[in-house]
């Protein structure tokens, strides 16, 4: 599992993130990924890089399901507290609420931290 | 790190990868795979333009099982097979196809 | 199976220790290292946050981080245990995985 928790540009972690889910998904690997906290930002629509001069990967997400990664996550709370709905993402994802997200960290064998 | 052809400087990072996604010209195609002793055929531009659309769709390069996927949709089931893209592209179809169109080497490149 | 979550943020900067304590399940431990030590500390506003998770969840101290920062074990909330680096190890060891909220 790896799990998201920084906005897409201010940092290196989410485009890092990705790039491990891409390359566990060409290993073949059961792959969960989760976006909480401000790692919900990544997955927002209409973002447009050109003018800071940074990749524009936010419309990668919709290629994890070509890697074979289909287990996306994203938690109720923090996408709540940002005035955001699944409408606004560009993937489709399942929401779960804290409690559940926490049950399925347990049931990890690797966590992967951003 | 440069190549030039027919006259035309086209800048590449140190293995020869395209820097920049909209120099590329078929021309330079052609020149990249002649230096490495392939004549580009029909097959291989089927790959390449596919290659060249998914990246601008999707902003990387596919994996090599969807790459496989939609060639077979396009070309026929024969040629859904991996062997089938390395015959066309014996350094690996993500490695060479994608330097050939242009795109920067793939992430978890295979 | 048992998690260790660990906290290398201060809780007045991030919000790395609420959204550790929102999602973490029973059971599990958290080890606070580098600045999520002032999270352990007796007196802060967060303070109350940590003793009333205890509860559900083991909390740990990184000593060094805690010296380095000029606290001592005698400043801690109750409850909240000091581990050296090779009681951090053992953590690590004796838990099913980790999760580091950065």
């Amino acid at each position: 599992m790896l799990v998201n928790r920084k906005a897409p540009h201010g940092t290196i972690y989410a485009l890092e993130a990705l790039e491990v889910a891409l390359v566990a998904g060409v290993f073949d690997q059961d792959v969960s990924v989760v976006f909480t906290d401000d790692g919900v930002y990544q997955l927002t629509r209409n973002q447009d890089t050109q003018v800071i001069g940074t990749k524009n990967f936010s419309r990668s997400y919709r290629a994890l399901e070509d890697y074979g990664i289909r287990k996306l996550y994203v938690e109720q709370e923090s996408l709540q507290a940002r005035g955001l709905a699944t409408s606004d993402l560009v993937v489709l994802v399942q929401v779960v609420d804290a409690k559940r997200l926490g049950e399925l960290m347990d049931q990890q064998d690797v966590v992967l931290s951003f | 790190m440069a190549l030039e052809i027919n006259g035309k400087r086209y800048e590449t990072d140190p293995e020869g990868y395209l820097t920049d996604l909209n120099a590329w010209t078929p021309d330079l195609a052609r020149a990249m795979a002649n230096n490495e002793g392939i004549t580009l055929t029909d097959e291989h531009w089927e790959v390449i333009r596919f290659l060249r659309e998914y990246y601008r769709e999707y902003g990387i390069a596919p994996s090599v099982r969807m790459l496989v996927r939609t060639i077979g949709e396009r070309l026929g089931q024969d040629k859904a097979k991996s062997y089938y893209l390395y015959q066309l592209f014996p350094e690996g179809p993500a490695k060479q196809a994608c330097k050939y169109a242009g795109l920067p080497k793939p992430t978890g490149c295979v | 199976m048992a998690m260790l979550h660990t906290i290398n943020k201060s809780p007045f900067e991030r919000n790395a220790l609420d959204a550790c304590l929102r999602i973490a399940t029973p059971g599990g431990s958290v080890l606070l290292i580098e600045d999520g030590v002032y999270a352990a500390i007796r007196g802060t506003t967060v303070a109350d946050k940590v003793s009333t998770s205890m509860k559900r969840l083991s909390f740990y101290a990184l000593g060094p981080d805690l010296h380095a920062r000029g606290y001592s074990e005698a400043q801690l909330i109750d409850g909240v245990q000091v581990v050296d680096y090779s009681g951090f190890v053992d953590l690590v060891v004796n838990h099913e995985s980790v999760q580091a909220w950065l």
